[in-house]
């Protein structure tokens, strides 16, 4: 264990050097110049010393604005955002994240949020997996390994967020970063394959592209990164905190 | 009669014909997987929310069963209940093959049933699931050593010790099958500690119920005999086990009325669940329970095969009713994200999910059912399982046989 880490911190050392250099192409100032700093090479492993994180400002979310889905869907090949399923009903279809309309019906306040999987540091979904299937990276991401996947849907009764979705049918249209496949089960990558390219997940780029900003990717774990600051200074909320799980997704105005 | 005889099923053309209809019936359950496999699980009523359908109903109520059915043998082997003795080797291979035929249906409902061998070389340990493959095959191994001690003569000094194990790892099972479920925290109606007890006194009744209708099949089919003492014996436990079943069902449900995060769930199945409050109340309370206590000790009927036999088929209608509701009743109920909030979105968030069940989901599950009945026939036509005779007079001699 311990010769790994330092293995890795070695090798990070050196990449960091590396990747000052590339620092300068950030997208999103502020965010993106963060998270191009982390960027992981693809021969090193992937570090516990990051906590990728995704902070919701739902003051700045648009109710009836839904570009993050739209984005998603076209970044990872679902809903609008791929020919395929075509047969499966409404209520079959595959939804990465969603727009979540809330209301307190006894004082009226009203708001909104994109809701995915919530990158649990205690995963129930991997911790009911029969084959470990589902598992989550030392930076925090939670994945689905679609190889190893029975499609027992476990992991769909066990997610208190009902992030994951079915492939209820056979799809053709889909994009070779993210592999989808009939009988096993998905849900928000976090954008992994962005996220290791030095990237920001598509539907954070979109909500600041857009100007909404209600959106903030980093690592939790520097101190120095905008999202963990902004942790650090005001109330932000994790959706059931009472259940311990420790997301890595947090919501601010809520 | 001091040692008991057992023979074999006559090969009569009653036993080909239904033996033949079973078959049958599993070719339509292989071909229902054959279409859910091809086309995708799009055929079925299940969806995003309710993702566990109508082939887990009966998977769970075959695995509930199968682990009750071995009680019959236990109660005869270990807790030395002389009346209950000769059945225990048919009571040991029912609990095989209904196990067989809930695990077929879970297996072949799974996304990617070609994965088995996944299944069996990734485990995850802390997946109470993966435990439940060892557990089922457990059961199976052990349950299969303790049919071999109890009908080779020299092995009987072990059926004793086995019959004791395979009866601890029943109750291992069942916990096992109910922690499936009481495992899942975030779901309102599945967070019961009470879950897995529950089970156990599910599987009691199913697995009698199971039973009697198969000793009454023998009995109507092939003239094989069975005296009214055992049987108001098995009868008068049914009543028991049926009242045990609705005792734990009730407890579940009042401890749950504490807690008052659930209190949303209780109501919903209880009163205004519709299709699911109908279930458990008139399903499983009133058709599964209160009528069949009522037609067993009822002096009228509690003496009659036939009224026996309805109590047992309702039984097993209260049984599937009552795993429905659990099922899918607590799938249906939507998941709390924002205790006490209105919510809502595309994905059904806020709205109690709808499922139906849709054909091919139930000709898998039936087709599990004559699975589990057919290899039983098989077994028992070509080993001896069955006792010859179970007449008054015969179970007069063994007993008093027994005594000594
Ligand atoms: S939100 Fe759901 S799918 Fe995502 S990590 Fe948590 S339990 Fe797993
Ligand atoms: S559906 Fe796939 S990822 Fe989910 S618990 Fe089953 S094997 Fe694991």
């Amino acid at each position: 264990m311990n010769e790994t880490s330092e293995h890795t911190d070695l090798n990070r050392r050196e990449f960091l050097t590396r990747s000052a250099a590339t620092a300068g192409v950030a997208l999103a100032p502020g965010v993106m110049l963060y998270s191009v700093a982390q960027a992981r090479p693809a021969d090193e492993p992937v570090s516990s010393a990051v906590r990728w994180g995704l902070l919701i400002d739902s003051n700045k979310c648009a109710s009836g604005c839904s570009d993050c889905v739209s984005a998603c869907e076209r970044e990872n090949g679902w809903g609008t955002g791929s020919t395929d399923e075509t047969h499966s009903d409404a209520t079959q279809k595959a939804q990465w994240i969603r727009k979540v309309e809330v209301k307190n019906t006894e004082t009226g306040h009203a708001f909104t949020l994109p809701m995915m999987c919530q990158h649990c540091e205690n995963p129930p979904c991997a911790d009911v997996c029969p084959t470990g299937a589902s598992f989550r990276r030392d930076d925090g991401i939670v994945l689905v390994d679609k190889h190893i996947c029975i499609g027992c849907r476990y992991c769909m009764m066990a997610c208190p967020y009902k992030a994951r979705s079915f492939v209820h049918e056979t799809l053709t249209d889909q994009k070779p970063y993210a592999p989808r496949g009939k009988g096993t089960v998905e849900a928000c990558t976090l954008c992994v394959h962005r996220v290791d390219a030095g990237d920001s997940p598509a539907c954070v780029e979109a909500c600041t592209a857009e100007n909404h900003n209600a959106m903030l990717f980093g690592d939790l774990n520097d101190p120095e990164s905008p999202i963990a600051k902004t942790v650090a200074t005001y109330a932000t909320t994790q959706i059931r905190a009472d259940l311990n799980l420790n997301p890595g997704v947090r919501y601010q105005g809520i | 009669m001091k040692h008991i005889t057992y023979r074999e099923l006559p090969g009569r053309s009653g036993y080909y014909g239904l033996l033949g209809a079973l078959a049958l019936v599993v070719l339509m359950g292989f071909g229902a997987f054959l279409f859910m496999e091809h086309h995708g699980h799009y055929v079925t009523g299940m969806n995003n929310q309710v993702v566990w359908g109508t082939p887990h109903v009966f998977a769970v109520f075959l695995i509930v069963a199968a682990s009750g059915v071995l009680n019959m043998a236990s109660i005869g082997s270990v807790f030395g209940k002389s009346m209950y003795k000769p059945l225990g080797r048919m009571a040991g291979l029912l609990a095989i093959t209904l196990l067989m035929g809930g695990l077929t249906v879970l297996v072949l409902d799974l996304g990617h049933p070609d994965r088995l061998i996944v299944a069996m070389t990734h485990y995850n340990f802390k997946s109470i699931f993966a435990w439940n493959i060892f557990l089922y095959t457990g059961f199976m191994a052990i349950v299969a050593v303790y049919l071999w001690s109890m009908m080779e003569r020299r092995m009987n000094p072990y059926s004793k010790p086995m019959g004791f194990l395979a009866f601890v790892w029943r109750l291992m099972l069942t916990t096992g099958t109910g922690s499936i479920f009481g495992f899942l925290v975030a779901r309102q109606g599945y967070d019961a500690a009470v879950m897995a007890p529950m089970f156990i006194a599910m599987s009691f009744s199913f697995g009698l119920a199971i039973f009697l209708l198969v000793l009454r099949a023998m009995e109507g089919g092939f003239g094989w005999e069975l005296g009214g003492m055992a049987l108001k014996r098995y009868k008068n436990l049914l009543g028991v086990f049926i009242a045990a079943t609705l005792y734990f069902v009730a407890l579940m449900h009042l401890t749950n009325l504490y807690a008052t995060e659930h209190h949303g769930v209780e109501a919903f199945i209880l009163m205004n669940g519709g299709i699911y409050t109908f279930l458990f109340w008139v399903g499983f309370v009133l058709v599964g329970s209160l009528l069949p206590l009522g037609l067993l000790y009822h002096p009228a009927t509690g003496g009659s095969r036939t009224w026996i036999v309805v109590a047992s088929v309702l039984v097993l209608v209260g049984a599937l009713a009552l795993v429905y509701v659990i099922i899918i009743g607590g799938q249906a109920y939507p998941l709390v994200l924002f205790p006490g909030m209105e919510v809502s979105s595309s994905f059904n968030d806020g709205v109690v999910n709808s499922y139906a069940p849709s054909l091919p989901e139930v000709v898998l599950g039936v087709g599990g059912i004559a699975l589990a009945l057919a290899l039983a026939m098989v077994a028992m036509r070509v080993l001896r399982f069955i006792p010859e005779t179970m007449s008054d007079e015969a179970m007069q001699q063994y007993l008093e046989a027994s005594k000594h």
